[in-house]
């Protein structure tokens, strides 16, 4: 193990290591973070929510975005699997369906960075226990 | 460290790794591993989430699902289920005891939502034993920064505008206690740290030194460079051996790393730190009899001053702290004093960790700001009494607190109103006692404990304590008399004014806050010959009621004694000279036939 030698490595060192930490200190505060939620039931999986998850992780980790990316059941919307729901601060959520890699990166670029909306968004047609009165 | 999506976080603290917590970490990465998810999530030990009562713990992390209860055959649907398909195990969760309803994140918790985590920052959030998850958490920065950027007497500048007070009990000021070791010159110089934690009931500094030894560590290191001492040593008890080595290894890790050493961080300084062994004695918290134990010496308190800044262990200044004292100082450092002079109240700044027991629903670890109510931590924390029973009192501060009724319940915590309350912080034990509980015994047993530790050097703390008890047990078997009500607070009077130490001065402590708050309670145990809650087995008189018996010798078979007798099908009767009063006909009886008196 290397000595450090001075507080500036120590810095150094910090930022280094701070990276593998992130996860858990997102996580103390998920609702001012971009929550992006793929869908994981057995449908989800079986049509690669597996490698779209990836994608996400790998871009939003590349672009330092302050989002979280966790794993939800099925949404309902097998026909158009595999679905990402993505929630922004303080707005309503989108979902996404028949997203695949190529399709995740362009969510991070468009809407998530940009706030453009693109292709491929479901309506939302249900209200969930949550939100009713 | 590797990217991973998913981190499972599982309390290695004592109390859950009684629950086999250690299995369940071995399990899950068995099962990961099992369905090739080894590189997607990763199985963390970290030190206590402080919700004991429902241990072991397992939380998941992004989704902050709070798994409680786990046992190790439940570890392989966890992955199944949560980390492959993304479904919560619903009956995993937590269970809100009002709504029955499943809480899915510890944010929406009532334990946690009061909370605010300075001194357990870490606990339940880093791999003690890993010192690059405290380093990712800004770990040793405070040290670096205070080193490298201040000069010792700007630090302890520092320590004395943040208010910081001791968290062992006293609640002196941490700043004075720093600033008079460092005007102390000599060649050498010690930095000590409390970790004889004795109060019954309280294991706050257990959960500091298991969850989060590196902010101790970095603490005392600061501490060193403030007053000028190059060598430290954690008192600790021999009884807390999961502590003793996470801080083992946490030492080693930082003197790997540079940390502790010549020559720290590229300046001129150094530090390190060594261990001494407690074997568990009461007394030995104090910190004058602390000092005389890690000398080798018998552990007994001396005669205050000098105090040890001045001459302390071999003589030389020392500065003793307490572990939930020391977790503190980091973040000042790091967040400034100001910030943490805006917790809390007027004269007690910051938050204080308390260890929450006894008839309360929520048994368990907690930290809330200075100057919350008892309301607070007992009702939306603690989740209100068990099994719905009327709320009695609570004991502060171990042997040497007292009990607050309800009338405290909206009193703001903090140093000061304690002690005006007749009880005092200590440090941190809180116990809630329901109906059922007898104020008398209460007392009792406490003098129990303060009589079996007391070290014997002072004639008042030796002997005076001893006749208390006498006189606690002659009440308890409804034989005292209204003089001996007069003489136990007089007698409690002349010990808390002549005892040598701060375990003396402050035992009566608990028989003077019952005898002022439950006073009837004394008088009917002396005069009525009665125990209201029923606890004291003297005073309880077992009859059955005639009418009532239906002559099923259930009880004659339950009656250890053989007090019962009585002829099938006719009513029985106990012989009142036989009765041990255990209450096991009172148990066993379905017709509710035995009175208690």
């Amino acid at each position: 193990m290397n000595k450090i030698k001075s507080l500036d490595d120590l810095r150094k060192m910090k930022q280094d290591l701070a990276g593998g930490m992130d996860i858990r200190e997102k996580s103390n505060s998920p609702e001012s973070l971009v929550q992006i939620r793929v869908a994981m039931a057995t449908c989800g999986i079986a049509s690669g929510a597996r490698t779209v998850m990836n994608a996400f992780i790998e871009k939003i980790e590349k672009e330092k975005i302050a989002a979280v990316v966790t794993q939800g059941g099925c949404m309902g919307y097998c026909y158009a699997e595999p679905t990402v729901e993505v929630k922004k601060p303080g707005k309503e959520p989108v979902v996404f369906g028949y997203v695949d890699s190529k399709k995740a990166i362009e969510i991070v670029e468009s809407y998530i960075l940009k706030d453009e909306l693109l292709d491929g968004i479901l309506p939302v047609n249900y209200q969930t226990i949550n939100e009713k009165k | 460290m590797a990217q991973y999506k998913m981190h499972i976080l599982v309390c290695g603290g004592t109390g859950c790794r009684a629950s086999q917590s250690e299995q369940i970490v071995e399990n899950l990465n068995a099962e990961l591993k099992n369905l090739g998810l080894e590189n997607d999530a990763q199985v963390v030990t970290t030190g206590c989430f402080g919700f004991c009562e429902k241990g072991p713990i397992v939380k998941i992390i992004p989704d902050n699902t709070f798994y409680t209860q786990v046992t190790p055959e439940d570890c392989a649907e966890i992955i199944k289920e949560h980390i492959l398909k993304g479904r919560k195990v619903a009956r995993l969760l937590y269970e809100d005891p009002e709504t029955q309803k499943h809480i899915e994140d510890s944010k929406h918790m009532g334990f946690y939502q009061k909370q605010l985590r300075i001194a357990l920052r870490n606990c339940g959030f880093i791999d003690p034993e890993n010192i690059d998850e405290y380093i990712a958490r800004d770990g040793y920065a405070a040290f670096g920064k205070v080193l490298t950027e201040m000069d010792p007497k700007t630090a302890v500048e520092i320590m004395k505008k943040s208010g910081l007070r001791g968290r062992g009990g006293g609640g002196f000021p941490t700043g004075i206690k720093w600033e008079i070791a460092a005007s102390n010159k000599a060649d050498q110089k010690y930095v000590v740290c409390n970790a004889d934690e004795g109060d019954p009931g309280a294991f706050m500094d257990r959960s500091i030194l298991e969850g989060d030894p590196h902010t101790i560590v970095e603490a005392m290191a600061i501490c060193g460079y403030c007053i000028g001492a190059s060598k430290g040593l954690v008192y600790i008890r021999a009884e807390y051996p999961l502590a003793i080595k996470r801080l083992q290894v946490a030492i080693k890790q930082a003197r790997e790393y540079g940390l502790l050493g010549e020559g720290i961080l590229g300046t001129n300084f150094a530090f390190d730190i060594e261990l001494r062994y407690g074997a568990g004695a009461f007394v030995c918290g104090e910190e004058t009899a602390l000092i005389h134990s890690m000398e080798g010496h018998r552990g007994e308190p001396t005669v205050k001053p000098p105090f040890p800044a001045e001459s302390g262990y071999l003589g030389k200044p020392t500065n003793v702290n307490n572990v939930e004292t020391f977790a503190n100082v980091p973040v000042i450092y790091l967040k400034g004093a100001d910030w943490f002079a805006s917790i809390g109240t007027t004269k007690s700044k910051g938050t204080k960790v308390f260890a929450l027991a006894g008839k309360i629903n929520n048994v368990g670890l907690i930290e809330v700001p200075m100057g919350i109510t008892l309301r607070e931590v007992i009702y939306e924390i603690g989740g209100g009494i068990k099994d719905g029973k009327k709320f009695k009192a609570v004991q502060t501060g171990g042997p040497s607190g007292g009990c607050l009724t309800d009338k405290h319940l909206d009193t703001p915590i903090d140093f000061d109103n304690l002690i005006a309350a007749g009880s005092m912080m200590g440090s941190g034990g809180m116990i809630v006692m329901d109906e059922d509980d007898c104020m008398v015994s209460v007392a009792k047993f406490y003098l129990e404990f303060t009589v079996e530790e007391s070290c014997g050097k002072c004639a008042p703390c030796r002997i005076g304590n001893k006749r208390l008890h006498e006189m606690l047990e002659k009440i308890c078997n409804g034989k005292g008399t209204m003089e001996d009500l007069e003489y136990l607070k007089n007698l409690s009077r002349v010990i808390k004014d002549t005892a040598l130490c701060g375990l003396g001065q402050t035992s009566p402590n608990p028989v003077l806050s019952t005898i002022e708050h439950f006073y009837d309670e004394y008088v009917a145990h002396v005069k009525d010959r009665v125990c209201p809650a029923g606890r004291c087995k003297a005073l309880k008189l077992y009859t059955i009621v005639p009418e009532k018996c239906t002559g099923c010798t259930a009880c004659t078979r339950a009656c250890p004694v053989a007090a019962i007798t009585g002829e099938k099908r006719q009513p029985h009767v106990i012989d009142v000279d036989k009765c041990i009063r255990c209450g096991a006909c009172y148990d066993k009886c379905k017709f509710t036939a035995i009175n208690i008196q």
